[in-house]
């Protein structure tokens, strides 16, 4: 039985039906990772064994009818920067190497409480640094259309992973574009949620104010479903939001009339590719023919949103990741005599070239003479670009953009510039300063056969519109269906 | 040249709240090393903070005994170092909007008031320790004390020599003592004192350049430091060097302050706002829960005892130097309605047991019921007062039952008047001397005759009905 092009919720119910079990699904994808992999590179760690008893116990308890969740019995794959507990969680870095977490993330423990099959932890650029999954210490994640190209990043592996048919769905995170950029380059969707939607308890932190852990998936429908399986308040996350759960009822189904789509003219100028830029714009009259009412505007202040998120961003990162100090955990390197070599040569050595940049721009801007002039004036533009979000939406229900301004690029080829890598997040770093939730949906292929991905971004926890106008969008195209077909016929 | 010493104080207090400040690990003082430890605070990756609501309220009950303005809308800030004994190579603190501000702490030095100024009380974390002891060549880290709530309470530089420094220190250890949010135990580290002390002379209101010491732990040592340093400054200045800005450290043993590292060199600690917590907002309503749940304080005690409870100022002194005393007086007053008795009952024996067992009052396991039950049987007349005593301390050190012991020893006193009756008609009987001197008018003969009785009785007999039956049968003679 070939389920490979099946949803996540299409496998859950098949395995519901007892038309197929856990274990037999559970060996059939690892068979597949342990073959494909190869050539995509998009797992660090394999869990071969420990699957297939997770798909027994699972098994054994759906049999029993203890387990009704819709996602019971289906293998996911975990972005490495979620702690999984006994079970390596590198961050792709040598610095947490042999790093064995003594507990699960919340989002790990929800999973596993619906009957989730964990089968492995997927690469990313080390620490969730990176647009292209090629500053892993584990190699760069290739794109599963094409090989020669990356696969996008942060979570390059998750959705490479499930582009590829290794895996029903995974779970990335999104600190500046990290969920949205790669299921934009791989062809598949995902959801960036609002900021507070999902606890970050066990996932190791980049930038904290910024990080959320989102679904990626075959179709909006599996994310929205996953979101809402690894949602909701945890007390051991100060910033997790109460009284609040995510409720999809309504969006699978009907049109788009009297829903507002902003598209903002300054999203669609320079720097953006002509081929996305017509992909998105075709998008937007699909929405326009679903009922949507389409209206246009600026947002001038977007364009310092990559200065402000750069600043934050590696602000908090340069204290977040100042815990890898070679004493307690992870990697210590064997050279020097002193407490202060311990901590010098295992950073210097444990540490990529990206994630080192950043820990020195993030000291810098914290430092006594520059705090004012550059922390403090981040988080002023941080509070602008809030106000301008709040604004347009008393214009629109969500806002259509491009992901990223490209298709998935030549690996190697933004490597040695970081500037240029950096203006790739353009369309997606507001939408995490601004703590909103975005999908991406993919809505095209370029002239190389690459998948073009777009971006509906909407107000706090107004993921069930973003999910509905995704739903109506998917139901009337093929586009994301289209990634399936590519890689049907044992191309991996 | 006279010279003026100026002495800003940095305390820092453990909080005694059960578990620590941002995880639910307990702070108990001891144990294993990295036992108490979970992953939150030994700062495993992924990991977040939770806020323990206590440690805000004990914050905010300091700042009101301290006279404080409560800041309504408080956020924690990261200080970024790197040291082994700071899993997470950042402290979480309070830079920017400190808990408490603007407040003062009055002391008194030889009759002398004088209201020393706070400048902020702010909470953090505590690190861990580093072990270098048990093997040469390596050194340990101990997470157990990592995450352990603390306060720093900042003073103005108001303290002009080492008395005030102490006053101080005593009444802030007091107040923290009766507010139950520290034991204040220097010798455990949970009360530690940092003093920045600069000198300039009398007159100049322009500050001179401090120095700030570490690692003072007794009143009596940071009396001596700041001596040391005093006179270390005022002789560097008149040989026409200058005083550098650095940490120095107090050696106990050489009775003198080295050097530790210099400002001019010091770290910058990035302070930025801490992402993972949310700000504290603190409610007009919180603020009057806390100043209703405020306990009495040892000056409203002391002024109290004497006005209401007829104690002497310096008993009322006595008593509220230490809580766990007051705390005995009141709940023992309170059972047996005689405060004098408890009063004289604790500075006369319970003092000297104390000393003679060469402990503290926190120590100890006097109950307030038995101290009252003592104090009733004596006061009802069923004991003596060399009774009192001894149960007393049998209490004291075995804790006996009161009633049981009394009844074991035979120390009650006879309340049969037949006996009594009886026993005069001997004494009576065998001194007919006595008798005949009575008689005479001489009133030593009666003394005489008391003492015999109360000796053949073993002095268990009431003096009184003694007396009263004596004199009736000798006035029937």
């Amino acid at each position: 039985m070939d389920f490979y092009d099946k949803t996540a919720l299409e496998t859950g119910a098949l395995i519901k039906s007892g038309k197929i079990s856990s274990p037999e699904v559970t060996k059939a994808y690892i068979e597949k990772i342990k073959s494909a992999d190869k050539e995509i590179n998009s797992f660090v760690t394999v869990l071969e064994e420990d699957a297939l008893k997770q798909a027994e116990e699972v098994q054994a308890k759906i049999d029993k009818g203890e387990l009704n969740s819709p996602l019971a019995g289906v293998p996911v794959a975990i972005k490495d920067n979620i702690c999984t507990k006994d079970i390596l969680t590198t961050c792709s870095s040598k610095m947490l190497y042999n790093f064995k977490p003594p507990y699960n993330a919340c989002v790990v423990e929800k999973l596993k409480a619906q009957g989730a099959v964990i089968v492995g932890k997927t690469n990313l650029d080390e620490f969730a640094m990176g647009g292209s999954t090629e500053t892993s210490y584990y190699g760069v994640t290739k794109n599963p259309f094409n090989t020669n190209r990356v696969s996008g990043g942060s979570s390059g592996g998750s959705a490479a992973a499930v582009a590829a048919g290794l895996v029903p769905y995974a779970l990335g995170s999104d600190t500046g574009g990290s969920i949205r950029q790669p299921c934009s380059f791989c062809g598949v969707s995902g959801i960036k949620p609002t900021y507070g939607g999902v606890s970050r308890y066990g996932l190791v932190a980049f930038a904290s104010s910024l990080d959320q852990i989102g679904p990626i998936g075959k179709d909006i429908k599996d994310c929205a479903e996953i979101l809402k399986a690894v949602s909701g308040h945890d007390e051991r996350d100060s910033t997790s939001i109460k009284d609040f759960s995510y409720d999809f009822s309504e969006s699978f189904g009907g049109d788009l009339k009297g829903m507002k789509i902003g598209v903002p003219t300054n999203y669609f100028g320079e720097g953006l590719d002509s081929e996305v830029r017509a992909a998105v714009l075709t998008a937007c009259v699909k929405l326009k023919e679903l009922g949507a009412e389409v209206i246009e505007f600026e947002m001038p202040i977007v364009d310092y949103a990559i200065p402000a998120y750069y600043i934050i961003a590696c602000a908090e990162a340069s204290s977040n990741l100042s815990r890898y100090d070679g004493i307690k955990y992870g990697y210590r390197s064997e050279k020097g005599e002193s407490l202060l070599d311990v901590f010098f040569n295992s950073r210097s050595e444990g540490f990529g070239m990206e994630v080192k940049r950043r820990i020195m721009l993030g000291s810098f801007v914290l430092s006594s003479g520059y705090f004012d002039a550059y922390y403090k004036k981040g988080l002023q533009v941080r509070g602008l670009i809030k106000k301008s979000f709040n604004e347009a939406f008393e214009k629109c229900d969500m806002i259509l953009s491009p992901v990223a301004p490209t298709t998935a690029y030549r690996i190697g080829e933004n490597v040695s510039d970081p500037l240029k890598m950096y203006l790739g997040d353009i369309y997606t770093v507001s939408v995490n300063l601004a703590g909103i939730p975005a999908v991406s949906l993919p809505c095209g292929f370029d002239s190389d056969g690459l998948p073009i991905g777009m971006q509906l971004i909407g107000q706090s926890f107004s993921e069930a519109k973003l999910v509905k106008a995704g739903y109506a969008y998917q139901q009337a195209t093929e586009y994301h269906k289209k990634t399936f077909e590519a890689m049907k016929g044992g191309r991996f | 040249m006279a010279w003026e010493t100026v002495i800003g104080l940095e305390v820092h207090v453990e909080l005694s709240t059960k578990s620590k400040i941002f995880c639910s690990c307990t702070t108990e003082f001891g144990g294993e090393p990295n036992t108490h430890v979970c992953p939150v605070c030994s700062g495993l990756p992924g990991v977040l903070p939770t806020l323990n609501k206590s440690v805000v309220e004990f914050a905010v009950k300091t700042g009101l005994a301290a006279n404080c303005e409560i800041t309504r809308y408080n956020k924690f800030d990261r200080k970024n170092y790197f040291y082994p004994d700071l899993p997470k190579a950042y402290q979480v603190s309070q830079l920017y909007l400190p808990i408490c501000r603007n407040g003062h702490i009055d002391i008194e030095v030889n009759g002398v008031k004088k209201a020393i100024g706070i400048h902020e009380i702010h909470m953090e974390e505590d690190a861990g320790k580093l072990v270098h002891d048990p093997w040469p060549d390596s050194t340990l880290v101990d997470y157990n004390r990592c995450g352990v709530p603390l306060l720093e309470i900042v003073s103005e530089p108001d303290f002009r020599n080492g008395d005030e420094v102490i006053a101080y220190l005593e009444k802030l250890r007091d107040t923290l003592i009766y507010l139950g949010v520290s034991d204040c135990k220097m010798q455990e580290g949970s009360m530690r004192a940092d003093v920045n002390l600069s000198v300039r002379p009398v007159g100049q209101t322009e500050m001179g350049t401090r120095t700030e010491m570490k690692n003072i732990n007794s009143f009596k040592a940071i009396s001596r430091a700041i001596v040391y340093e005093s006179k270390r400054q005022i002789e560097q200045i008149e040989m026409g060097k200058r005083v550098i800005q650095e940490t120095r450290r107090w050696d106990e043993n050489k009775d003198a302050t080295y050097a530790m590292r210099s400002k001019e060199n010091a770290q910058d600690y990035r302070y930025f706002p801490e992402p993972d917590l949310l700000p504290i907002e603190i409610s007009e309503e919180w603020i009057e829960k806390a100043k209703a749940e405020m306990p009495e304080l040892a000056d409203a005690k002391r002024v109290r005892y004497v006005k209401e409870l007829g104690l002497s100022e310096y008993d009322a002194k006595v008593l509220t130097a230490e809580h766990d005393l007051a705390i005995l007086f009141e709940e023992a007053s309170a059972i047996c309605n005689e405060p004098k008795e408890v009063c004289n009952l604790i500075i006369g024996e319970l003092m000297r047991l104390i000393t003679e067992a060469q402990t503290s009052a926190d120590k100890i396991s006097v109950s307030p019921e038995k101290t009252a039950r003592i104090i009733t049987l004596t006061v009802e007349g069923k004991i003596n007062r060399n009774a009192e005593k001894e149960v007393f301390e049998a209490v004291f050190k075995e804790d006996v039952d009161p009633d049981e012991y009394i009844k074991e020893k035979g120390l009650m006193m006879l309340n049969d008047d037949s006996l009594v009756s009886d026993t005069i008609d001997e004494v009576i009987k065998n001194n007919p001397k006595s008798i005949e001197d009575y008689k005479g008018g001489k009133q030593k003969a009666f003394g005489f005759l008391v003492g015999q009785t109360m000796r053949a009785l073993k002095g268990k007999a009431n003096p009184q009905s003694v007396n009263k039956i004596l004199k009736e049968k000798l006035d029937k003679l």
